[in-house]
């Protein structure tokens, strides 16, 4: 915004003069400093308005309403006038992990298989793609445009034309491929909550699976154009001197080009956990079948409707804010753990 | 969408809103000196019949499929009164049934499409729906069922039914008479039905459960035979337990009739299990009238009713979810808005609506049943000779009870040997959900 604003000079020359002063130089615009002083009050305005907006409408659209959430959480509350509102303390959490801890405990664990998928499945494959796709080979960009296209698609839209198209027990193309369309032969893809991965009682079941396959397709995509960006961005001399160095194709990747991706790597990384905490509108469009809670349709199932139940609904919505909590806190850390560096 | 009737402007709506204040101050139901302005809350310029009333009037609708939009429309037409401007504010059926807390509260309707018994009563509780026992005092023609369904907890009217449909179960006449069969009568004549479709090679029972409410309706019709209609509403309404031997008892009997049923119901949509029937490759479907809605044919649709399994129940009990309109709490037009309730229970509303969605049947014993077509005479003599009508579990109970009820049906197909672990978790939850429920109202 202002080209001759220098924040180091700054701070430096001001700890010359008084160091004591310094935290204040910027707020006041008292005589002797405002040789120093590299705003304007026209630059004060701008800098005013453009910092106090967005942070009010953080604060009211963010801040507030999750702890409003946090506040309702420890109410048992049906929506309707405040006068029906009443205080429960902590007792919606205990029978989060008592009377509904079945829900609890599968929307967490499906929240966790769909991270885990995008990151190990769709991650290293959309990589994989975008590096194959780099080399510049013939019609590439047939290839982008086609790996590229479930991303224009919402994940609604997917699940609908995964659930009409692919998976119909009758007409679907699996069930029709595989030959399994006959009365009492046909495979329910999304209707089969049999475990591929049991934990316990719980654990990966094979319809889940079968929603997680659409988001892979979708998120391919989405990683493959990021990276793909990325890779272009990359100072073709550092191949070469890997190259020339004698180092494998899948060193000069893992050594040179995949270290120097470091900023892409994090957005990749933010992506997709976003993509899996925040995962609702597929599940939803399929009706949400048989054992595929994830702690939004929780969160929804609780509050939409009538006579519903905010408490337990906020209680839920706080579990996600928790699970958001700790991964920004992890990624703060360690971002500001490098940056000295 | 939104469609108004006859397309009002603000100075016509304005001018009438205060012709019926004069003409109601004349008339005599204003209180002296209780001031114009109240004549919109206290007494609300309602005369017992159609035609006093002006002003726009704003219905809140979820008719967003075509036939039911297109009755909705017929209605209004048919509505006696040309002084009120009719506005139809139509929504989603899905969003709007999400949302009706934040539309009852909005207040912006004065009348709202609704379903009849719990989901009415609840609201009616709660205060956000409007008292309509005036409009029942000049009701002619809706049976004692239909008046019971429509009356909260304080004896009051809330509701006008307005059409209903049955759960039956559903058959191809075509594959029935094909093959010589015959509709079943008791358990005996059931099950021998069902051993002679699995012979043929036909499942005998289609089964479908996406959205996990379809099968809802089959434990509603084992229950209502197996434990009667009172044991169902006390269980839908808390007082009994989901781990009584009474209630075991529906498990244990579907979990025998399981075999007879399609596998993989959890991923299948009803309209597939539907086609499933028309088709042949499946003997019955028990679902509401609705499933012709899903057939390329609908005439080879017919049903009878669930047969009945314990003699001393009999089978006279059966789910009839209720349709019809109720007033918000505070409605901007009360005179127009009960005149256009009242005018919804008269046969003249009634005809009209059957006229664009001949799928339902007419609550008003007056409507015209000539234009019936043989599902809909059917399910009227069905719904008359009933002792007792349910409305469907996700509407006889506390909608978050329903879901949770509906999650364990669905794991309950999956594995019935699960079946007392699921039961002592739902009624932990029933427990949980309907302690939080009647606190908080």
């Amino acid at each position: 915004m202002t080209a001759t604003h220098n924040p180091s000079g700054d701070s430096l020359e001001s700890a010359d003069e008084t160091p004591n002063d310094e935290p204040s130089s910027s707020a006041s615009s008292g005589g002797r400093r405002r040789r120093y002083s590299l705003l304007t009050d026209t630059d004060r305005r701008v800098l005013t308005t453009m910092v106090g907006i967005p942070t009010f409408l953080h604060v009211t659209l963010i801040w507030v309403p999750a702890i409003i959430t946090i506040l309702l959480s420890f109410t048992n509350w049906n929506g309707f006038r405040f006068d029906n509102m009443e205080w429960v303390g902590t007792r919606n959490y205990r029978q989060l992990f008592t009377v509904f801890e079945k829900d609890l405990y599968e929307a967490l664990l499906n929240n966790f298989w769909v991270l885990l998928f995008l990151f190990l499945v769709a991650t290293p494959l959309g990589i994989l793609i975008a590096y194959i796709l780099d080399k510049n080979l013939q019609g590439t960009a047939i290839y982008q445009s086609v790996f590229y296209f479930p991303v224009v698609l919402s994940l609604a839209v997917v699940g609908f034309i995964w659930k009409s198209v692919i998976y119909s027990p009758r007409q679907g193309v699996l069930n029709v491929l595989l030959n399994r369309t006959a009365e009492g032969d046909q495979i329910s893809w999304l209707g089969n909550s049999d475990q591929i991965i049991p934990i316990g009682e719980y654990g990966l079941t094979q319809n889940f699976l079968a929603i997680i396959a659409p988001m892979i397709w979708r998120h391919v995509g989405y990683i493959m154009v990021l990276y793909l960006a990325g890779l272009k961005s990359v100072d073709p001399s550092l191949k070469e001197a890997a190259a020339i160095d004698g180092s494998s194709e899948w060193q000069a990747f893992k050594n040179v080009v995949f270290p120097s991706l470091k900023p892409v790597n994090v957005v990749i990384l933010v992506i997709t956990v976003i993509e899996a905490l925040r995962v609702f509108d597929i599940i939803d469009v399929l009706n949400n079948p048989i054992s595929t809670d994830v702690l939004s349709i929780l969160v929804t199932e609780s509050i939409l409707g009538e006579s519903s139940n905010v408490g337990r609904g906020s209680a839920y919505g706080v579990m996600l804010l928790l699970l958001c909590f700790g991964f920004v806190i992890w990624y703060l850390r360690s971002t500001f753990r490098e940056e000295p560096s | 969408m939104t469609h108004s009737y006859p397309s009002p402007t603000a100075w016509d709506g304005h001018v009438k809103r205060r012709s019926v204040l004069k003409g109601a101050a004349a008339g005599g139901l204003v209180v002296a000196g209780g001031g114009i302005l109240t004549a919109c809350g206290g007494d609300d310029g309602f005369s017992g019949e159609i035609g006093s009333a002006s002003g726009t009037l704003n219905m809140g609708s979820n008719a967003s499929d075509e036939a039911p939009k297109a009755g909705l429309q017929a209605v209004v037409d048919a509505f006696p009164n040309a002084d009120v401007d009719v506005v139809i504010n139509t929504l989603d059926h899905n969003t709007y049934q999400e949302n009706i807390t934040t539309i009852l509260q909005a207040q912006d309707d004065d009348v709202l499409a609704w379903f009849a018994g719990f989901r009415n009563k609840f609201f009616a509780d709660q205060g956000l729906v409007g008292d309509i026992s005036d409009v029942w005092d000049n009701i002619s023609g809706l049976g004692e069922g239909f008046k019971a369904a429509s009356t909260a907890s304080d004896g009051n009217q809330y509701f006008v039914p307005t059409n209903f449909y049955t759960w039956a179960v559903n058959y191809n006449k075509n594959v029935f008479s094909e093959n010589g069969w015959s509709e079943p009568t008791n358990q005996d004549e059931l099950l021998s039905l069902a051993e002679d479709m699995m012979s043929a090679g036909i499942t005998p029972f289609a089964f479908a459960n996406d959205g996990k409410w379809p099968i809802m309706g089959t434990f509603d019709a084992l229950n209502l035979r197996i434990n009667g209609y009172d044991y169902h509403v006390d269980l839908m309404g808390g007082n009994e337990s989901w781990t009584d031997d009474r209630t075991r008892a529906v498990f244990s009997t579907w979990a025998d009739l399981l075999p007879f049923h399609q596998e993989g119901a959890n991923g299948r949509t009803w309209q597939e299990a539907a086609i499933d029937m028309e088709e042949g490759r499946v003997g019955m479907y028990l679902l509401g009238t609705f499933a012709a809605s899903a057939l390329t044919d609908a005439s080879v649709m017919d049903f009878f009713n669930f047969p009945e399994l314990d003699p001393e129940i009999g089978a006279a009990a059966l789910d009839a979810p209720i349709d019809g309109w109720q007033m918000v709490a505070e409605p901007t037009n009360e005179a127009a808005a009960k005149e256009m309730l009242l005018h919804m229970s008269t046969p003249l509303a009634q005809d009209a609506y059957l006229s664009e969605d001949p799928s339902v049947v007419a609550s008003n014993s007056g409507a015209n049943t000539s234009v019936y077509n043989d599902l809909q005479k059917k399910s009227s003599a069905l719904a008359s000779a009933a002792t007792g009508i349910s409305q469907f579990l996700d509407r006889d109970t506390i909608p978050d009870f329903a879901g949770a009820a509906g999650d364990m049906f669905a794991e309950f197909i999956e594995s019935p040997g699960d079946v007392d672990t699921l039961l002592a978790d739902l009624e932990e939850k029933k427990v949980a959900i309907f302690a939080d429920f009647n606190s908080g109202s």
